[in-house]
């Protein structure tokens, strides 16, 4: 098993193990999961279905806690963090993609794209949501509500509110599993475009072998345990 | 890590996002409590116009600025001190007796009021033609109440026997100050000049009269120094003065109690649609997990998400308000025609600004106050149920803040109904009562959809299994509508069953060998003509008793007066007061029994000691106790008496039960009247013999247990309607609660009827299953109600009215069928929308 480790990772993860109680016994989801992921880099997380994978990124993301072992993301030590503190940091470093696209239905594409901004306080905040959707090909759908869009253009939604924060980090969970063959590439040009323009970290989760190939590394997971770690795609 | 905080106004704008696309269910969400709101804001409107008009027309309920009563015919020397008093005065008697109605040969026991002057001063007597009210003072005229003259088709102009004396009747009674129409139905008010009364031979010595003076004063800031000077003295003689401010503190009083017990039933009406708030919101919030749940993704604090739905609620809790109160503006109009037969007087209906804001603030808080409980499960809701991870825990069953919310809802409704009720002990109870009916339909309705689950039929067809499943599967709206439904069934239920069983108990005495008419104010020099009357007739004469008035003059050697003063004795100034109708008799009847002490039915010798008898209750009251010492003063002669035994007392049959019973050989020689109670089998040898007694005896009065029968209808009829009008509320909450339920569970159950019609299923088999749903909750619910009531009604009837109780329940369960009924009709109205589009554009529209 390959181990790599970055000085200046924007992500470390050490022993990292999650357990979950089901009907009174303990469920080990994840265990012992170490890796780091260097600041700007791109990564997926393959496995098979029940392996732990959405598990690991919700971990990351300082969505849940862990069991064991410890996140760190951008320096902090999530698992010492409170839910509320564990927010703002997801505010402030983190965006996200969904397979659900996981919009805010009663909120316009404009209104969707915002919000991050505005929970950090921020004026004016309309003319950068207005760039990101003009930049995701949506500027003329801008008041439309998530019921009224497509997948592909929800997705594309979703894509610019999770760059909206100018994020240190991309966290995507199958960005493309709800998407047909040809939205789906559509969908990963643009993210890859943003990804690299913004510079972002990106980690993602996919079952998708060929989407896998486009990161420049593959974690690959195996009943909760971390299988394997290789470079595909070194940048250069 | 440093990030600045969103303000307020985002959070607003976030309500107002995150509610726009939802208004009209959260409209429907809280428009259970617009009736509650409703009823509140109605009756404290009216109950500030009622305080306004009492200030108003207190002076028209006395009709007079003081008014002197008692009765007891005053002494000289009283008389000509009351002749003293004011610049105008008028004189009054008034006492029960018949009437009998020339024309129509008809007969019935009425209040006479003979009146001297030109009584009231303030207000007036209202009469058909409007000038017979003056007229008649100074003819042979009477004025008769307008129930009588419908029920005799009597005219202006045809003749009235009373007592001896022939009056023509000058015109239709249709008020008299102070009156209300319950007081109508009861005692009609028959008028007559004073001067007429000593010829009707009515005004014997022994009669019960009343005897009132009326004053008027030129110059009223005197009254009250007036009062101060004459009360001491005429307060000594027993006799009762009462002022326009007395009135006003009276009535304010008694209609304080009124509006008080309205409000309470108005609370119970807005509790029942604010548990209906709470249900709709936890499922509102339930929906909304995963929009919380992106938000908490987003990086929104657990405060901000809860703050954001809290805002919510908070609007459409005021948007709710504010239409109730609009709602209660409007019934307030309607509540004075309600209420009219138990008003005595007019109601000014005024807009009441404060009753509107108090509604609306307490809309707003009982809103929010329910909510929380939804609410504060939003702190919990975790950022993971974005992600396809199936061990994502939402809600903390055990969050400690559900503690403090719990506290503060009794603690408000104990508050409230404090506010209410003026007593810390009746506001307990009230709090633990709706506690109790509450925990008992939720608990009912638990342990139903737990026995439906435990004993499921599953040999039953598919329809009705599905049917019958909805009601225990996620998502169903049982408990909530069988608390909601119940409560209203029960209360409606109660009312149609205690009713019946007042209506029964009076039928009931008339039956065997009861004695079903009462003849009293008989002079001992009739009785023996009274007795052969009634032989000619062939009516049995079941029991003949002599009465003899007297007072109380000193209890163990105090008189009233010394007892006034040293309170400590603990007599009550009640125990003086009144005019005691006793008898003599040297056994005990069937309706009595001795509880305490020793019956003696006899006295030897005029040296005996002389043991009376006390019925329990008036033992109680005067606080008198086996061994006390009584002095009577029988019409003049004083007698003293020792507590003997103390009886209970069967009031509820028809007989002449007495608070003071005399042993043998006492009282034989005082002056006394006597009752004879006999048993007519027909109606019409009832109006014959009714007839023959008023004729030969006009000073005789007769009760009639078929007319004190109509009576008692005709006024719980007018007590029912104020009651029904109140649980109208409840009953509407119930049904509103039921709509936004049912619509509610509309967006819980679209997926599977969609489902359903996509695999195939006919819009006849969907409506069976919802049909079949409705069916089961609407009967589960209208039974468990209908069942709170038998208990409820059957613990009344025995702990309250001391009866038997046999539930009627033709009329429940026309309540039954209707409530059911209703409730299935509202289930299918529902599913019309769903049916009639295609599946997918359903699915598209409605999720």
């Amino acid at each position: 098993m390959i181990n790599i480790e970055f000085v200046d990772a924007i992500l470390q993860v050490k022993n990292l193990g999650k357990t979950y109680s089901s009907n009174g016994k303990a469920l080990t989801v994840l265990n012992n999961v170490s890796f780091s992921v260097e600041e700007g880099a791109t990564m997926a997380i393959v496995g098979p279905s029940g392996s732990g994978k959405t598990t690991l990124l919700g971990l990351c993301a300082g969505l849940d806690k862990s069991s064991t072992g410890s996140v760190e993301l951008n320096g902090i030590a999530l698992d010492k963090l409170n839910e509320d503190k564990r927010a703002q940091v997801r505010n402030l470093y983190i965006g996200f993609i969904f397979q659900n696209f996981q919009l805010l239905p009663t909120l316009t594409a404009l209104e969707n794209v915002m919000v991050p901004l505005e929970l950090r306080g921020e004026k004016n905040v309309k003319t950068a949501a207005l760039s990101l959707l003009d930049k995701v090909g949506l500027s003329s759908r801008i008041n439309h509500y998530p019921a009224q869009l497509s997948g592909g253009e929800q997705q594309r939604v979703s894509l610019a509110r999770a760059f909206s924060n100018n994020p240190k980090i991309l966290f995507a969970d199958e960005p493309t599993g709800n998407l047909d063959s040809d939205t789906s590439e559509n969908v990963v040009k643009l993210l890859f475009e943003l990804n690299r323009d913004a510079g972002t970290t990106l980690i993602l989760v996919t079952h998708d072998i060929e989407l896998a190939q486009k990161t420049q590394r593959i974690v690959r997971i195996k009943a909760g345990t971390l299988f394997s770690d290789e470079l595909v795609n070194v940048p250069g | 890590m440093e990030k600045q905080t969103p303000g307020f106004s985002w959070l607003l704008i976030m309500a107002w996002r995150d509610s726009r696309k939802n208004l009209s269910r959260l409209l429907l969400f809280v428009s259970s409590i617009i009736m509650g709101i409703a009823a509140l804001v109605a009756i404290y409107s009216f109950a500030n116009n009622l305080r306004d008009d009492i200030d108003k027309q207190a002076a028209t309920l006395i009709g007079a600025h003081i008014a002197v009563h008692t009765n007891k015919k005053p002494e000289s020397k009283i008389v000509s001190q009351l002749d003293a008093l004011g610049n105008k005065r008028s004189y009054e008697q008034s006492f029960a007796s018949m009437v009998y109605f020339q024309k129509s040969k008809g007969t019935r026991l009425v209040q006479i009021k003979a009146i001297e002057g030109d009584f009231p001063y303030y207000g007036k007597i209202e009469s058909k033609p409007a000038s017979a009210s003056t007229t008649f003072r100074n003819k042979k005229e009477a004025l008769i109440d307008k129930t009588i003259m419908l029920q005799f088709n009597a005219q202006p102009g045809d003749s009235v026997k009373i007592g001896d004396v022939t009056f023509k009747i000058a015109g239709i009674l249709q008020k008299a100050p102070g009156q209300t129409g319950i007081s109508a139905s009861i005692a009609p008010i028959v008028y007559i000049p004073l001067r007429y009364l000593e010829q009707t031979g009515l005004s014997q010595k022994g009669s019960r009269i009343n005897y009132n003076y009326y004053f008027k004063y030129d110059n009223p800031e005197k009254v009250a120094a007036e009062v101060k000077r004459i009360t001491p003295g005429l307060e000594k003689e027993g006799l009762d003065i009462r002022t326009v401010e007395t009135q006003k503190k009276d009535t304010g009083r008694a209609f304080q109690d009124l509006t008080d017990f309205l409000s309470l039933v108005g609370f119970v009406a807005l509790l029942l649609g604010c548990i209906g708030v709470a249900s709709a919101i936890h499922i509102y919030i339930r929906e909304k997990i995963n929009t919380i749940a992106i938000l908490r993704c987003l990086g929104v604090k657990g405060s901000f998400a809860f703050l954001i739905y809290l805002i919510q609620i908070a609007g459409i809790g005021l948007i709710g308000s504010v239409l109730g109160a609009a709602s209660g503006v409007f019934i307030q109009q309607v509540l004075p025609e309600v209420l009219k037969d138990i008003l005595p007087l007019d109601i000014t209906v005024t807009t009441s600004w404060e009753a509107i804001t108090e509604g609306i603030l307490l809309g707003l808080f009982i809103s929010v106050l329910f909510a929380l409980l939804p609410l504060i499960a939003i702190r919990n809701i975790s950022p993971l149920n974005t992600l396809r991870i199936a061990f994502a825990e939402n809600e903390n069953k055990n969050d400690y803040l559900k503690i403090p919310v719990y506290l503060l809802i009794v603690l408000f409704v104990y508050l409230f109904s404090y506010f209410q009720l003026h007593s810390w002990i009746k506001a307990l109870y009230f709090t633990l009562g709706v506690a109790a009916a509450f925990l008992i339909l939720v608990g009912l309705a638990l342990l139903l959809t737990k026995a439906i689950r435990r004993f499921f039929p599953t040999n039953w067809s598919y329809l009705w299994r599905q049917g019958l499943a909805n009601l225990f599967r996620p998502n169903n709206q049982t408990v909530i509508l069988i608390v909601s439904i119940g409560l209203g069934t029960a209360f409606i239920s109660t009312l149609f069953f205690i009713q019946d069983v007042l209506i029964k108990r009076v039928t009931l005495s008339a039956s065997a060998n009861q004695p079903n008419m009462v003849l009293f104010d008989i002079q001992t020099g009739q009785k023996e003509k009274v007795e052969a009357l009634t032989k000619e007739f062939e009516l049995p004469l079941i029991q003949k008793v002599p009465i003899v008035t007297m007072r109380v003059e000193e209890i163990n050697g105090r008189t009233a007066a010394e007892a006034k003063k040293a309170g400590s004795l603990g007599i009550p100034p009640s125990a003086f007061n009144s005019e005691l109708r006793a008898t003599f008799r040297d056994t005990l009847i069937s309706s009595e029994k001795i509880i305490k002490g020793k019956w003696t039915g006899s006295v030897k010798s005029l040296e005996d000691p002389v043991y009376v008898s006390l019925e329990e209750g008036h033992a109680e009251r005067s606080k008198l106790k086996i061994g006390d010492s009584i002095l009577f003063n029988v019409q003049g002669a004083l007698i003293s008496s020792i507590v003997g035994s103390v009886r209970k007392v069967d009031w509820n049959r028809v007989q002449t039960n007495f608070r003071v019973l005399f042993p043998a050989g006492v009282l034989e020689e005082a002056p006394q009247f006597h009752v004879i109670m006999t048993r007519v089998s027909s109606p019409q040898v009832s109006v014959a013999y009714q007839q023959a007694v008023v004729r030969n005896f006009p000073n005789v009065s007769i009760i009639d247990l078929d007319l004190i029968l109509s009576v008692l209808d005709e006024v719980l009829g007018k007590i029912g309607f104020v009651i029904r009008f109140m649980a109208a509320f409840s009953i509407i909450t119930g049904v509103v609660v039921l709509i936004a339920s049912v619509l509610i569970s509309k967006y819980q159950r679209i997926q599977e009827s969609v489902l359903l019609r996509t695999i195939g299923a006919s819009r006849k088999q969907v409506r069976a299953i919802t049909a079949i749903e409705y069916l089961f909750l609407g009967g589960l619910a209208a039974g468990i109600g209908i069942l709170i009531s038998v208990v409820a009604s059957w613990a009344l009837s025995k702990f309250v009215f001391e009866t038997s109780f046999q539930p009627n329940m033709v009329p429940v369960l026309v309540l039954f069928v209707a409530i059911t009924a209703l409730t299935v009709a509202i289930g299918l109205f529902n599913l019309k929308g769903i049916l009639s589009r295609p599946p997918l554009e359903v699915l598209r529209r409605e999720v």
